[in-house]
């Protein structure tokens, strides 16, 4: 879905985030382009398979990997804040680049659909409780 | 515990206690020093652009402003509320807890803010922001010329504050004095 439009004199553009990283890349700026697709395409995509596999693994109640499965958790409550970056990126870019007739920024439908998944993901990172693997593992000692 | 070490959960590795020298005069003294800069941040411009001859500066504020005037009030709330309203509260709580207690005695509803702080603290993105402004320099450079705020150094000024702040304050330094209070209001 469409982040951002921005309109020059010259130039009319309608960015995503794939597209804008892309611009990023090929104008030189690939250390900056790979912080924004790490922040904003990795981070988020990590987050949902993460949470969906600790969620599954603890309603089936495996005991499996419970050592990788609770850094798994701590690295995703930990990197979560930062895809909020395109959100900042986008306020401060939409705010900033409003030059009568020479060139405007408006923020698109998608920066809505993004900001609610990162605020969603939040949400559900610290709803779930890291113990219920720990009670699957206890249940497993008792039963031996 | 000896001073300077901690303890760690046996089972998953969590830090569960942890000794810091001198906690209440380092947060103290971090979290004035982070007020002032976090004052001079809000109040101007980040960056300013130029083009030809016509220009804009904004500020934090007015950015949020502009944009809930383009109809995206989500966007503009979840900025608001991460880059101002968290850290703003989140450093008047400490200002609140921490000159009583460098005084000597516990501020009322202590435990109270103690909870509030941890609810609201995962939502406090000025790091996140700072990063923000950078890439949002970035992508400006490519077509206007940039003028660099005041808010700009003292945003990242912030950033480092807070990262400190949050490692030299400990929660247990709080309580144990709500203890010390409850237990001579006992006696």
């Amino acid at each position: 879905m469409i982040m951002m439009e921005t309109g020059t004199l010259i130039s009319y553009r309608k960015d995503t985030i794939l597209s804008g990283v892309a611009n990023l890349w090929q104008n030189g700026n690939q250390g900056i382009a790979s912080i924004v697709f790490i922040a904003s395409i990795l981070v988020p995509l990590f987050k949902l398979v993460v949470l969906t596999l600790l969620l599954t693994s603890v309603r089936s109640g495996s005991t499996w990997g419970i050592g990788y499965r609770i850094k798994l958790y701590r690295i995703v409550e930990l990197v979560g804040r930062w895809s909020m970056l395109d959100i900042f990126v986008v306020t401060l870019l939409a705010a900033l680049v409003q030059i009568q007739s020479f060139a405007t920024v408006k923020v698109g439908a998608g920066a809505i659909a993004f900001g609610a998944v990162v605020v969603l993901t939040m949400f559900a990172a610290r709803e779930f409780d890291p113990r219920l693997m720990w009670d699957s593992l206890r249940k497993e000692r008792e039963y031996e | 515990m000896p001073s300077g070490e901690s303890a760690c959960c046996s089972c998953c590795g969590a830090i569960l206690y942890r000794d810091l020298p001198d906690s209440i005069n380092r947060s103290l003294a971090l979290t004035v020093a982070a007020a002032i800069l976090y004052l001079i941040a809000n109040s101007y411009p980040i960056l300013g652009i130029n083009l030809q001859g016509s220009g804009n500066a904004v500020t934090l504020l007015q950015a949020v402003h502009d944009l809930w005037g383009q109809d995206m009030h989500l966007v503009s709330s979840l900025t608001f509320i991460t880059a101002i309203l968290v850290p703003g509260l989140e450093l008047t709580m400490m200002l609140y807890l921490l000159i009583p207690l460098y005084r000597g005695h516990v501020p009322p509803g202590t435990s109270l803010i103690m909870r509030l702080l941890h609810t609201i603290k995962p939502w406090g993105m000025v790091e996140v922001f700072m990063l923000g402004i950078l890439v949002s320099l970035v992508k400006l450079l490519q077509d206007f010329k940039i003028v660099p705020g005041v808010a700009l150094w003292s945003f990242g000024c912030l950033t480092l504050l807070l990262a400190a702040l949050a490692s030299s304050f400990n929660h247990r330094d709080v309580w144990g004095h709500l203890d010390l209070k409850q237990r001579r209001g006992d006696s």
